[in-house]
């Protein structure tokens, strides 16, 4: 058998790049927010040294046999929804798993993350935990209609569900899936807002309401390995988006003016917004975001 | 070199600067220092930038800034936290209180050294004292993180029959789970 060895090196890199890029941004993020408040702020990489910090800590106490796997679910499931998005377009070296259909399993990857920290958060016993996954659960529900209304529009339009024939139309400028089908995109974004869990939709972990929710029992070692899976699937969600949307990327460079460009606009709203209750968070999502993608479904199906 | 057992392996200098530059603090602000610590964290000071930040709950803390003074009743409770908080965490005392009980030395309820119930890393002496001196004090402790000399936890784990013995002193219904918990 023979060693598809570029495939083996972006296996290894894949998750490490994607590490690295997702503290940084984390760090940048910080940082962006200290100057908006008039501070200086944290260094960039002070995100890598919390997650250090986290890992070195002497002891770490957990409530059962969940708890220990939550986190470990987490990391699998970013980790797992990476290797199935080709990072960078055409390379031979960040293809990994990508497959015909992959948007399908995408999108029921992604959300394996979440459930597995809502079982291991669930089993700590702790109050601030299960009203924050609660609130986690409820708000899911809330902004998987539009994402998935903006995912199903595209594949029609497209007629298909892979990521890489998705690259494949769009391969000028002009014809990027942002400006071929912008109704699906302003639905997509809107849904991104509720996905990155930035104000006004950060109810899950909500530090001055319920103590930081879900992790609140989580300290050392599983607070670390869940800082490390939000880093990596930060970095999945903005290529995920950068796939779909705005062309993929041909190289690192444009990757990374891409994804932090489209980080901003979360990040942006986030610091002049307060904080939405939850069942405004939802219904926020069930109202423009859910019509315009129902339009964008219809607005395609018309168009044949 | 290779066989110098005390010598600072690599990753212990990696660790311990992470540790300095990476404090999370939960602020038992239940003296009437807790007023000094929004303005230590906002944009007047921004402690942020030497990488302290606040911390929602005990599990995901390094640091217990004691805020003053502190009565019987809040004293359980402190040691409840500092229980919970996971290795290697460090506790400072803030204000004239934690040092020797302040204006409140002859009160019948709150206590007047704090070292004899928690291991102190460092002190902040004042009354109150300003951010500069809190930011100060933060400074000091990293400085004896990166020398290895704030070993709080393990003080405490090795003396603990002597601090459980002064805390059920002043703490008449000692009714507490074990330490490991």
């Amino acid at each position: 058998m023979e060693i598809n060895w570029s495939s083996v090196i972006g296996i290894v890199a894949t998750p490490v790049i994607a590490f690295i890029v997702g503290v940084l941004y984390g760090g940048a993020v910080r940082k962006i927010t200290a100057r908006v408040q008039n501070r200086y702020g944290p260094p960039i990489t002070q995100n890598l040294f919390d997650i250090i910090k986290l890992y070195s800590k002497k002891t770490a106490i957990q409530h059962g046999v969940m708890q220990h796997l939550g986190p470990v679910f987490a990391i699998t499931a970013s980790v797992t929804s990476l290797y199935f998005i080709p990072v960078i377009k055409d390379s031979p070296y960040f293809q990994n798993f990508s497959f015909n259909g992959d948007l399908i399993f995408l999108l029921y990857m992604m959300v394996f993350g979440s459930l597995g920290m809502a079982l291991g958060a669930g089993q700590t016993g702790n109050p601030n935990s299960a009203i924050g996954v609660s609130r986690g659960l409820s708000q899911m529900v809330g902004y998987e209609i539009p994402f998935v209304l903006a995912l199903v529009a595209i594949m029609i339009q497209f007629k298909t569900t892979s990521l890489n024939e998705l690259l494949a139309v769009q391969d000028h400028f002009t014809n990027w899936i942002i400006f071929q089908s912008p109704l699906a995109f302003v639905a997509g974004i809107l849904a991104f807002l509720g996905m990155m869990h930035y104000a006004p939709f950060d109810v899950v972990i909500a530090p001055a309401e319920i103590a930081s929710g879900p992790p609140s029992e989580f300290g050392g070692k599983y607070l670390g390995l869940m800082m490390t899976s939000g880093s990596i699937f930060a970095f999945v969600k903005l290529v995920l988006f950068v796939d779909i949307f705005l062309g993929g990327a041909s190289d690192f460079i444009t990757l990374i003016i891409k994804t932090f460009l489209l980080y901003m606009i979360p990040v942006l709203t986030g610091i002049v917004s307060p904080r939405f209750r939850t069942e405004q968070s939802i219904l926020f999502f069930w109202k423009w975001p859910t019509f315009i993608g129902i339009l964008a479904i219809i607005v395609v199906v018309l168009n044949g | 070199m290779y066989n110098d057992k005390d010598a600072k392996k690599i990753v212990d200098i990696i660790q311990s600067y992470a540790r300095k530059h990476s404090l999370w603090v939960v602020a038992y602000g239940t003296g009437c220092g807790a007023i000094e610590i929004p303005p230590t964290m906002t944009s007047r000071y921004d402690a942020e930038r030497f990488g302290i930040r606040g911390s929602a709950t005990p599990r995901q803390a390094d640091v217990l800034l004691i805020t003053g003074y502190l009565a019987v009743k809040t004293l359980k409770r402190v040691i409840r936290t500092y229980e919970q908080m996971q290795a290697p965490k460090f506790v400072m005392g803030f204000g004239s209180c934690t040092i020797n009980g302040g204006m409140y030395w002859d009160s019948y309820n709150t206590i007047n050294a704090l070292d004899r119930y928690l291991p102190v890393d460092v002190f902040i002496n004042g009354c109150m004292p300003r951010p500069e001196a809190v930011i100060s004090g933060f400074i000091k402790l990293q400085q004896l993180i990166s020398e290895g000399k704030a070993e709080g936890a393990e003080k405490y784990l090795k003396n603990l029959e002597w601090y459980r013995e002064n805390q059920n002193k002043v703490i008449p219904n000692w009714n507490m789970p074990d330490y490991n918990w």
